[in-house]
């Protein structure tokens, strides 16, 4: 046999083993960091990046459970991101739906896509599933960008605000509160699937497929599964960015915007809830911060990916608990 | 109508050949490496924009060709070297990722070595459109096609004639075996991908002067050339040459009769039917997983 | 009482037969053993018994009910449960975590309740640990329950195996080669352990190398040769039926025999 089998990279090490209270601890870590950040955070600037922090790491977190956990791949997630957005734009913008209806629709009825494209396409492994989502999502991006009549072409689309009860949602503020309860509330979703049969399905799906099935777990149902969680995840956070932004571009379900949300998940650390989190933090930062970095970007970027899968191919977070574990054996 | 035909197909088999030799690169290093390589698109881009600078130094065009399939052939013995090879004991998932790596990288550079403007080179010998059949084609086109059957060609003398060649395929089939009968597959992953840069930066000089080139012409072209590949079946020669040719035509024709502002999306629609029905590709996949 | 009966099973891979009109049974509670040289087809057996590989001819029943052609995952709901050849342990988990993924079909847990971390499913989450302790136990990994996966011997992971496979309670347990590629002490502890299994009234189907072992074990032998059924019965009837010794030894040279004298 020339080469192995793609569905399962290297067996990752989650650093499970020690879970009495991280998972709980973590949680009251992000808690925190997310209540007391504002008290660092002098202008609207910087709740702008947080926002955007935030909302990378909850369709990271969803991704991660797909290719971390699952050990399945997606090149294609962007799509499910903008069609979110599109979807609540177009459905309060021109429908005129109210937003509290719009965007519960949207991210359903782009679950409900998941569900179907899903189930042909994760029949396939490796190179072929990861073509088969990068197909997709290329797609999605083209008619966005093509059917200018119904969503503004290449120029996007602006997007109404979200009105509840007459009190209009805007400002930094509001919005950083919105979203960092959306992804408080989406990692401990994520915890809680993790240490769960569902959970442990998963990672038996990606540690051996065959002797998971002999076990009675329904690869193609447990895969579907995780394929629309992640994409529904990926969805919410489209369409709060929409509504947060008041606009939206088909570059927003590019093809290069997938690949940053792999290496998001990839960077921060595979089968790592947290290192989602922190890929998806660290990497929507940085080029902000350091904007003479802004011509580089692509290839620092380009470099960081390079350097991660040479060196920690498990990522950071998993590496950082590897060393932590075997520095306190010593 | 008629020469409508022979118009777009003439076209899309132009357009074929490029996405053939793209493809071509994908197969051979697909074979020694198990792995996609994301950056073939790249090497088509360094290609083409390598040819407009030395052009620009005031090269004659053949010399500036040259070294442009040279200086591509050098990046991607390089990116091997650096990114490639000390990872080529991981998982195919990371491979994946590394070159999805290497080809930010390569457009981050290009975008700062050249600039995000788009270039053209000239034809190869000139502009004078030839008609047949009541249709008009661009001798460049005739230039594409031949370069591509060249290159097939030297390919097809090289794996089935000459030592290396055969053992690079030896690689493929079964590398522990090919390392137990000496053959060094480091040597051969180096090789492959010095090869698929050389065939994608040929592709690049030779569609430059019709299509242009740019720092970010490597992402579509390498998309559909991978779409190509596995078209005729991954890992599969005679696949990639025929998945390119099936392509480019279904392309032409597509965005002919049907229409044009969905042109891209027929590489993408074709790709996904033969994923969903056809997985092994026209030709067969060479590898079957087996359980 | 037949738990599994195998009919005329038959399965070929492009031009190769690798089986054909193979017929037994499995009494329940007994061991069974599937011996035979290699290329006999028994790992295509065990294959075909838990629905990897769907048979070309013939049918699988289990407890009466016709599972021919089901997938792997309906196999294992059926109950019937295995460990690997080559291990197919998850080594992205602890030894724990391995078993309690063996408990799976077990497990009544809603999607929903997983992702709320209910009351009930919390509880039943430590019933589940609970269980595969006493799994670990029963085999004698105890001290290896909160190990990763990846750090434990090759013995204990053979041995973790048939945990996660008693996890899901089977009525079948096929065991594929427990015995390869242990030294003689830890061959000695599987053997003990598929004893005790006996013992406790566990259905085994074991496909082995290792002849002391089988000999040992089984109430049953069915011996395969190229594919077929060459010779089944007891251990006893099966040692000393001829064609089953020139299958595996060859037949008798008289000039060695009597040069031993």
């Amino acid at each position: 046999m020339a080469h192995a089998a793609l569905s399962v990279s290297e067996p990752t090490a989650p650093g499970s083993r020690r879970w009495m209270q991280p998972r709980t601890g973590g949680l009251a870590l992000l808690a925190g960091v997310i209540v007391l950040l504002p008290l660092v955070m002098r202008n609207n600037y910087f709740y702008e990046i947080a926002i955007l922090v935030a909302l990378n790491a909850i369709v990271c977190v969803g991704l991660n459970l797909l290719i971390g956990y699952a050990g399945q791949i997606s090149l294609g997630h962007a799509g499910f991101f903008a069609l979110g957005g599109y979807g609540s734009a177009l459905l309060a913008g021109t429908a005129g739906w109210p937003v509290w209806a719009s965007l519960p629709f949207a991210v359903a009825a782009v679950g409900v896509l998941a569900l179907l494209v899903g189930r042909p396409t994760l029949r396939l492994r490796g190179h072929y599933l990861a073509m088969a989502t990068l197909g997709l999502g290329v797609i999605v991006s083209i008619v966005l960008s093509t059917e200018d009549k119904l969503t503004g072409g290449p120029d996007g689309l602006s997007v109404p605000p979200i009105v509840l009860f007459g009190w209009t949602v805007q400002g930094e503020h509001t919005w950083y509160a919105i979203v960092g309860a959306a992804l408080v509330g989406t990692v401990w979703l994520a915890l809680n699937l993790i240490e769960s049969p569902a959970g442990r399905a998963l990672r038996a799906l990606h540690g051996s497929e065959v002797a998971a099935q002999t076990l009675g777990i329904d690869a193609a149902r447990h895969k579907l599964r995780v394929f629309v969680i992640s994409a529904v995840l990926a969805a919410l956070a489209g369409a709060l960015m929409a509504h947060y932004a008041g606009f939206i571009t088909p570059a927003k379900a590019s093809f290069m915007h997938s690949v940053e949300l792999v290496i998001m998940v990839v960077f921060g650390g595979m089968a790592s809830v947290f290192g989602a989190v922190v890929g998806a933090a660290v990497l929507t930062t940085l080029p902000q911060v350091l904007t003479v970095l802004k011509d580089y970007e692509m290839m620092v970027f380009g470099a960081v990916l390079i350097a991660t899968m040479v060196f920690l191919p498990q990522g950071i977070v998993p590496s950082l608990q590897r060393l932590f574990a075997l520095s306190r054996r010593r | 109508m008629g020469s409508q035909w022979v118009q777009f197909v003439a076209s899309g088999l132009t357009a074929g050949a490029i996405y053939a030799l793209v493809a071509l690169g994908f197969s051979i290093v697909y074979n020694a490496s198990g792995a996609i390589n994301f950056a073939q698109g790249e090497f088509v881009m360094v290609g083409g924009m390598s040819a407009v600078s030395f052009l620009a130094m005031g090269l004659p065009l053949p010399i500036a060709v040259l070294l442009a399939l040279l200086a591509a052939m050098f990046v991607g013995l390089l990116v091997e070297k650096i990114a490639i090879e000390p990872a080529r004991h991981a998982g195919t998932v990371t491979l994946i990722i590394i070159t999805i790596g290497v080809s930010l990288f390569l457009r981050g550079l290009a975008q700062l070595v050249w600039d995000k403007r788009v270039h053209a080179l000239p034809a190869f010998s000139g502009d004078a459109p030839i008609h047949l059949f009541g249709a008009t084609l661009l001798p460049q086109s005739i230039w594409v096609l031949a370069g591509a059957a060249a290159a097939v060609a030297a390919l097809s003398w090289f794996f089935g004639r000459t030592l290396f060649g055969k053992a690079m395929l030896a690689t493929s089939y079964n590398p522990l075996a090919a390392r137990l009968m000496g053959v060094n597959t480091r040597t051969v992953l180096w090789v492959s991908f010095g090869l698929a840069a050389l065939l994608g930066a040929l592709g690049g000089v030779l569609t430059a002067p019709i299509t242009f080139t740019a720092y970010d012409s490597g992402i579509m072209l390498g998309l559909k050339g991978f779409a190509a590949a596995m078209l005729g079946g991954l890992g599969s020669f005679g696949g990639a040459v025929l998945g390119g040719l099936v392509l480019g035509l279904a392309e032409g024709l597509g965005a002919g009769f049907i229409s044009s502002a969905y042109k891209d999306v027929i590489a993408f629609v074709i790709i996904l039917a033969v994923l969903f029905f056809l997985p092994g590709g026209l030709l067969g996949a060479r590898r079957i997983e087996r359980v | 009482m037949t738990v599994l009966v195998i009919e005329n099973l038959g399965k070929s891979f492009g031009g190769v037969r690798a089986m054909q009109g193979v017929s037994f049974q499995v009494r329940r509670g007994a061991v069974h053993s599937i011996i035979g040289p290699n290329g006999a087809g028994k790992t295509t057996l065990l294959n075909m018994l838990t629905g990897l590989y769907v048979p070309d001819t013939g049918r699988v029943l289990l407890d009466g009910r016709d599972l021919t052609g089901l997938g792997p995952h309906q196999f294992a709901a059926a109950g019937v449960g295995r460990t690997f050849q080559n291990l197919q342990v998850f080594f992205n988990m602890s030894a724990l975590e391995n078993v309690m993924t063996g408990r799976h079909l077990r497990e009544a847990a809603s999607l929903l309740a997983c992702l709320l971390r209910t009351p009930s499913r919390v509880r039943a989450e430590a019933a589940c640990r609970d269980h595969a302790r006493e799994l670990l136990h029963r085999v004698g990994l105890d001290e290896w329950a909160d190990a990763a996966a990846d750090a434990m011997p090759y013995g204990a992971l053979k041995r973790l195996e048939i945990a996660r496979a008693l996890a899901a309670e089977p009525s079948v347990l096929l065991l594929d080669e427990p015995a390869a590629g242990l030294n003689a002490t830890e061959a000695h502890e599987i053997d003990a352990l598929i004893k005790r299994l006996a013992g406790e009234g566990v259905t085994v189907v074991l496909v082995e190398h290792n002849m002391r072992l089988v000999m040992e074990v089984s109430d049953h032998l069915l011996v395969l040769d190229h594919g077929r059924k060459l010779a089944e019965g007891t251990p006893d009837e099966v040692s000393r039926n001829p064609a089953v010794i020139e299958a595996y030894l060859g037949v008798a040279e008289p000039a060695l025999e009597a040069s031993d004298a």
